[in-house]
């Protein structure tokens, strides 16, 4: 019958379509992400005294493993640190530093410091960008009396430049990390 | 033209004797745009030559029938003669609906519907050309929700995707001439790759029923067929312009068609769209510019045993993402809910900045019908389509101009389907259908694939056989049985590869270890068999109750099984589960129709149980170096939707009308006891049209839409520390926003401007009030209102 006829060849030119696809058997390769900010090393230095290092490392990113965060010790009272931001990412190999990929396109972001309320501590900027706005890669942290709290580091990715900080700053947060640090 | 037809109904008619010859057929022929009551219409039985006319009501009687099949032709001088096929037993009533004023518009419709009908036992709903062209400035989406039980999952306003009875995305699915859509549907913000002036016909089936298009359409099928074309010498078009006030933006269509005695007929339509941001009535929307431009192309060859047909369109749509909607993590979220105004407001501007999409979408398609006389008739269907995603974000560096997403999905289609009259009452519907497609997802974006590597095969086989089992009662039953396989390469983070214990479950499937990464070879089979039963029961008249049970079952997509990461467009992590299986849905549905010329309704019940339900929820909160971010899963549940959608049209006097709607759904969480999220709330609309066909068809009307607040949601909102304020502030992105009434008005007005040419003005005011109103299907209300007032201004050439 007619029908059977064309039913075998419909089958028929599916099973050619299927068969002749499958012939480019090459597996796909990975994608290793380049944008991305693995890990964050804020180093703090004062004449005499020993560097203090905040780090945030995330390698799997937006994976199920958390963030680790380490404070490598204690910040001594009535002092003042400069602070400078290293940005890595780790996914690649060797690991590709992001801090000069933030200070080209200086323009289109900004570091931001909190300040808990339990440190007694204040930061200032320490460096700016093209058009004389802070940039934030550059701080100095004034440690004052011996408390303990938070300190809190948010990048913000094209913000409102100038700005009064974070409440008007506006843009996408690319990073935020907190760490506990304390005032001997 | 008329010959042939009857010369066709004689050939086709057998000649008949029989003993009881006193039985009459009575009716009458209406317009079938109008229902108004055609006079002067000969209606001629084939084989006797018996002929008579419609009288002044529309009505005819042919006495002294006997209990047999005629072949009847319905011919009128400003109408398309046609030919019925009508059983008489007993005294015979029998209406006839004629397309009218084809003449003056040079247009003329021909019967080749690639299908027949589609389903006997639920109701369908219809847009035709005429009320399409008032949404030629819009979506697919805004046309469908002009009908009750659709609404829209928005992302702003250029991306709308149809919601049917409560269900989206995958569970809908779209027959675009015969064509099954295949433009990565699974994603929210991922709407319908399809250009609105290409259509000339939509019709809405709610649920699974018509097996022929698909088994899988938990929710619906939407099929949409271009312009019919005549088989007559002739040549007509139409140009439009519209000038859109609400985005400054400007449309222009144009199309034109070919037809010739002969058989031989050829079209062609083009559009082009742009918009720059819009506004809501407070602010600028930025960033919520359109740019699309289409085209399509038809040529065929039209016999009355065969046709052959070859279609093929290019959808090219470019469009901006409202720029406030782009967030990095949940502090972000806190301060862009609590803004009362977005936070990024920018000037005026017809650039698509970041975040932007860019998909076109190739559809191309043959197709041959041929009659078999009595055997029935074949058609055999070749189709291919070719859809490019590009997606662009807010990036760094190198990367700032390339695209974030960029996948090519390519399907070629193959089926042949068979339909045949086994007797005068039984109908039989059957095809097969085998389907391959490939994704690939360019690893250039140098970021990771949203969407894995895959080739899909899909073969299926479906039956539907209807029967009239008296004048009064038809019986559908129809079954359906696909094979699915997935052949997929799909890279996994070993930190989510152990968190999920796939290391345990599926060792055998890894194939490479790349540091961090895995690559990993899934392949997947799903066994889905779909089915449905119905009946029709017609009765005093204009009464119709439909009864259909439809199972529908569904293979979970792409997204739903391997997506695994950060959905940057919504600011969440969203995991998917490769051990997921179909999920299976049973809907009930019964209609009560009435349809006459004083009064006309229909209530739709319905009742749809959908077990292993794919369901995405937040499940957690997890801290990144970007900051905290939630996290949201698919999990499969039992879901029950229940709803109701109401039809009603009242006519005050011949010019004047009043058009009511009423729409309401429920969706449940059975296993887990709470509501389902994006459920659309009530709906509650009214018009008032009149139009006067003497007066050059001028047409206005006023409509009220008034939408409930979503009072059944669950709560999923969460808290989330800002260090700094050191407090905890909560992310509400559960609670529905209130309820809103709009209020639009439309109107037009022909002129004949010359012999053969119509210019139609036509005028819109949505929103007429300017309310400020947020959409609780929106992905933007958190952010956002929707827009303002908008001025439509079209002006239409038919030629």
């Amino acid at each position: 019958m007619k029908t059977v006829k064309f039913l075998s060849t419909t089958i028929f030119a599916t099973a050619l379509i299927f068969s002749c696809s499958s012939d480019d058997e090459s597996t796909p390769e990975p994608v290793l992400e380049e944008e991305v900010i693995t890990t964050m090393t804020i180093t703090l230095q004062a004449d005499g005294q020993a560097d203090v290092i905040l780090q945030t490392q995330d390698l799997d990113g937006d994976g199920p493993n958390l963030p680790v965060v380490t404070v490598s010790g204690d910040l001594s009272s009535n002092t003042n640190y400069s602070g400078s931001i290293t940005l890595l990412n780790e996914t690649e190999d060797p690991a590709e530093n992001m801090t000069l990929e933030i200070e080209e396109e200086d323009l289109a972001h900004q570091f931001f410091y909190s300040v808990g309320s339990g440190l007694d501590a204040e930061t200032d900027y320490n460096d700016a960008d093209s058009e004389g706005n802070p940039l934030g890669l550059d701080f100095v942290l004034s440690a004052n009396s011996a408390s303990s709290g938070t300190i809190t580091f948010t990048l913000r990715h094209e913000p409102n430049k100038p700005n009064m900080g974070l409440e008007d700053a506006g843009g996408e947060t690319d990073i935020e990390a907190t760490f506990n640090v304390s005032i001997q | 033209m008329r010959n042939y037809i009857l010369l066709l109904l004689i050939f086709c008619s057998i000649a008949s004797m029989s003993q009881n010859c006193d039985n009459s057929l009575s009716g009458k022929v209406t317009d079938i745009h109008d229902g108004q009551s055609l006079v002067g219409v000969t209606l001629t039985i084939a084989n006797t030559e018996q002929s008579i006319q419609t009288g002044l009501d529309g009505k005819f009687y042919f006495p002294k029938l006997c209990n047999d099949t005629y072949y009847i032709q319905v011919s009128h001088p400003y109408c398309l003669t046609k030919g019925y096929k009508v059983r008489v037993f007993g005294n015979t009533k029998k209406s006839f609906k004629l397309e009218h004023h084809v003449e003056e518009l040079n247009q003329v419709t021909i019967e080749g519907k690639a299908f027949g009908e589609n389903s006997k036992t639920v109701l369908e709903s219809t847009l035709n050309k005429e009320d399409l062209e008032r949404f030629s400035t819009g979506t697919l989406g805004n046309a469908l929700n002009s009908l009750s039980g659709v609404s829209s999952l928005n992302t702003g306003n250029s991306v709308v995707k149809p919601i049917i009875n409560g269900l989206h995305s995958s569970r809908v699915v779209i027959m675009n001439n015969g064509v099954r859509m295949e433009d990565q549907r699974w994603g929210v913000e991922h709407a319908p790759n399809i250009d609105i002036n290409s259509i000339g016909n939509l019709t809405l089936i709610k649920g699974a029923a018509a097996l022929q298009y698909s088994g899988d359409a938990t929710g619906g099928i939407i099929i949409l067929e271009s312009p019919k074309v005549a088989v007559k010498d002739t040549i007509y078009g139409q140009t439009s312009i519209s000038g859109i006030s609400n985005g400054r933006g400007v449309l222009v269509n144009s199309k034109i068609t070919k037809s010739n005695l002969n058989g031989w007929y050829s079209s062609f339509q083009g559009s082009l769209k742009r918009t720059g941001d819009t506004e809501a009535p407070n602010y600028l929307l930025s960033n919520t510019g359109v740019s699309e431009r289409n085209a399509s192309i038809k040529l065929g060859f039209n016999r009355f045993d065969y046709k052959i047909e070859a279609y093929y369109s290019i959808f090219k749509n470019q469009l901006g993402i409202l720029r406030a909607s782009h967030l990095g993590g949940a502090q972000d979220q806190v301060r862009a809910i609590s803004s009362p105004t977005p936070l990024i407001i920018n000037d005026f501007t017809y650039d698509l900045n970041a975040p932007r999409q860019d998909v076109t979408h190739h559809l191309g398609r043959i197709i041959a019908f041929k009659e078999l006389g009595k055997h029935g008739k074949l058609s055999f269907q070749y189709d291919y389509q070719q859809n490019n995603r590009l997606e662009y974000d807010i990036r760094r560096g190198d990367d700032r101009d390339k695209a974030a997403l960029d996948l090519e999905l390519i399907t070629h289609t193959v089926q042949s389907n068979f339909e045949t009259n086994k007797s005068d009452v039984i109908h039989i519907k059957s095809g097969i259908i085998g389907r391959y497609q490939k994704n690939y997802p360019n690893p250039n974006t140098g970021i990771r694939r949203l969407i894995p590597d895959y080739t899909k095969y899909d073969l299926g086989i479906y039956a539907m056989i209807d029967t009239d089992i008296s004048e009064s009662l038809i019986l559908e039953i129809g079954g359906r049985f696909d094979y699915t396989h997935m052949d997929v390469y799909k890279f996994y983070r070993n930190s989510f590869w152990e968190s999920r214990n796939y290391d345990v479950i599926f060792p055998e499937i890894v194939v490479e270890e790349f540091g961090t990464q895995i690559l990993t070879q899934p392949k997947l089979n799903f066994y889905n068999s779909s089915a449905t039963l119905g009946t029709t029961y017609s009765f005093r008249d204009d009464y119709k109750l439909f009864f259909n049970y439809s199972l529908a079952s569904r293979a979970p997509n792409p997204s739903e099984l391997f997506s695994e990461g950060l959905h940057h467009s919504a600011a969440r992590i969203e995991l998917g589960d490769l051990r997921f299986n179909s999920e299976i849905g049973h809907k009930f549905a019964i209609t009560l129709q009435k349809n006459n010329k004083n009064y006309s309704f229909s209530i739709q019940p319905y009742i749809n149980t959908i077990n292993d339900f794919i369901v995405i929820e937040p499940v957690d909160i997890t801290e990144t170096i970007r900051g905290n971010f939630q996290v949201w899963e698919f999990r499969q549940t039992n879901a029950q939707l229940i709803g109701v959608d109401i039809d009603a049209s009242y006519p005050i006097n011949e010019k004047l009308k009043l058009n009511h709607q009423f729409s309401l759904v429920k969706g449940y969480d059975r296993s887990r006891d709470k509501p389902l999220i994006s459920m659309p709330p009530a709906n509650f609309k009214n018009e008032i049209v009149y139009k006067n066909s003497e007066y050059n068809n001028f047409r206005i009307s006023l409509q009220s839409n008034y939408v409930f607040r979503q009072n059944e949601f669950p709560n999923n909102n969460f808290d989330v520390y800002i260090p700094q304020t050191e407090t905890y502030e909560l992310v509400d992105f559960s609670t529905p926003p209130g309820a809103y009434h709009l209020l639009n008005f439309n109107s037009s007005i022909d002129f004949k401007t010359s012999k053969k040419t119509i210019l139609t003005a036509g005028l819109e005011i949505s929103n007429i009030l300017n309310t400020s109103y947020r959409n609780y299907l929106s992905r933007l209300r958190l952010y956002a209102d929707d827009l303002g007032r908008n001025f439509l201004l079209t002006l239409k050439l038919n030629y």
